[in-house]
This record gives structure tokens, sequence and C-alpha cells, in this order.
């Protein structure tokens, strides 16, 4: 396991390098496929607005998936991820349109723990809201 | 109705062998659009310590979570699950997933709650190796709405 960023080099408040991951009806059907997810919430509009949502939502796991790309981007090897955790707090709405929505996910260190780990803390948001809450990554540091 | 509080705590034996293959990690990473060549190219994921393609942290869902599924579908449960929403999701590795594990999942009940009258319920997923070692536990609560009032 080799991650690029060294233990000592990261300080608590230490903020990764923010990114923004654009989400389509298109990106949906092939998260559905890859996943196995096929819950029409996520790709069918008709019925996702009988079940009382505004719109196609996008897979919460999808979310979680584009939000850790922060912390393995930022550490090189994904396996320094030893723990990540979210709660769902508000769905993404993607419109069916050439845009989408895009999900903007910033992170900063929020502890320095024993074994060379730290505990990152994530926020994700898109338009204007938090659709991620408690959202921790411990990851071990070189 | 609330949930049968006698489930919990209760585990379940464990799933079939779930084969993880280079070409399912290669379609799940292209799908959330990550680049990082640890999940597509062996010799990147060589170079990084690892002895095949990894699969990204939030891959071992679709095991554990259809596992979970065949738990919570239990009738005598009783979970409404058409009103069901996935409210948190952890996950607690010992190692990354990588191609070629044959991966086998334990669910157990961890909590039933009720709130507001909504259902709550958490299930904990142990996936193991073929060699029996630990690899990731995958901690799933689910929350099943309240029936609108008549």
């Amino acid at each position: 396991m080799t991650a690029k960023i060294g233990y000592d080099d990261v300080e608590v408040g230490t903020e990764l390098p923010a990114q923004s991951f654009p989400v389509t009806r298109a990106t949906l059907v092939q998260y559905a496929g890859a996943s196995g997810d096929f819950n029409p919430i996520h790709w069918n509009e008709k019925f996702a607005k009988e079940v009382g949502l505004p719109d196609v939502i996008a897979h919460g796991m999808f979310t979680m998936a584009e939000a850790v790309r922060v912390v393995t981007d930022w550490v090189g090897d994904p396996a320094a991820v030893v723990e990540y955790g979210v709660r769902f707090t508000k769905p993404v709405v993607v419109p069916n349109d050439d845009e989408g929505a895009l999900i903007e996910v910033s992170a900063k260190v929020a502890a320095k723990l024993d074994d060379h780990q730290v505990r990152v803390d994530l926020t994700a948001t898109s338009a204007g809201q938090k659709v991620l809450g408690l959202s921790r990554a411990v990851v071990r540091l070189a | 109705m609330a949930l049968d509080q006698s489930f919990v705590g209760r585990s379940y034996p464990p799933t079939e062998p779930y084969e993880v293959g280079r070409e399912k990690i290669r379609e799940f990473a292209e799908a959330v659009g990550d680049p990082n060549p640890a999940y597509t190219d062996p010799e990147a994921a060589k170079a990084l310590g690892h002895t095949d393609l990894i699969a990204p942290p939030t891959f071992v869902f679709a095991i554990t979570f259809k596992a979970a599924g065949d738990v919570v579908a239990d009738p005598q449960l009783g979970l409404d699950y058409s009103r069901v929403v996935h409210r948190d999701q952890k996950f607690a590795f010992s190692r990354p997933v990588r191609a070629g594990d044959r991966l086998t999942v334990t669910s157990t009940i961890v909590e039933i709650k009720s709130l507001a009258g909504n259902d709550v319920i958490d299930v904990r997923g142990d996936v193991h190796d073929e060699a029996g070692e630990h690899v990731v536990t995958a901690w799933t609560k689910l929350v099943a709405r309240a029936a609108e009032e008549a």
C-alpha cells in the first residue's frame, strides 16, 4: 500500500482538493447496470413522481461513490480507505436534460488518529443542498 | 405495526460465494467515472502493492445489499419494502476487495426501532474471502416510512 500523502504532512484542517461530479440520466442508467440496483426511482420519472419524489433521483450509493473520489484521488491508493460512512440526507434530483445535476464535494482532515490514520470529513452538496450528512472516511497515510 | 424485536441479533447463514471479476470492477469504475488505474490496469494495481485489480470502496455494496435484501424480505419480519429508503451506509475494511475474490456475506440484524412511526432497521454484513479472512463489514440502515393515513 502506497499512499501518496504522508501522515506528518497533514494537520487538522488540511483541505483536500475539492471536485465536482456531473450526473445525468444516462449516468444513472449506467450505474444501475453496473451496481445491479434497478429501482425505478433512479430512471423512471413517472414512477418517481408517483412515490412522492420531485423527479428521478440519483442512487445514494452513486453519490457515496463520487464523494469518496476526493479522498482516493488525494491519497492515490484507494486501499488506504479503512472506514467510510455517510447518511443520505437529501436526494440528488437529476432533471431530464443535457446538464443533469452536479455533485460538489469538499473535504478536510478533521482528526489525526493513531497508526498513521486520519479522519477526513466530507461535504457533498447538489443544487445548494447538503446531500450527505455524517460523511466521514478514515484513511491510512504513508 | 411495530416490527418484531425478537429479530434483533439474528444472524443468517452465509451467502453463496460471489466471484469478483476484473471486468465487473472495470464496469463499475467506468459507471462512476473514476479513472484510478488501480481499478482497470493490473500492473498499476501491482505497483501499489496489490496482487490484482482492486475495487472502488463502495463496489462491495452490490453484494452486501443483496444479502441484506434477503434478510429484510423475510416475511416474518413484516417490513413493507415498498416504503423503504436507504438512510445510512458505512464500511470498515480489513483490505480492499480485489479481482478473483470469492466473497460470502453473513448478515446480522443489529437494531430494529420505531421512530415517529417509521421503522428503522440496521443490518450488518460481514464479508469474508474463500480462506475465511475478513475483508469488509458493511452496515446498512433502512427506514420504512410510515404508511399515510387512509
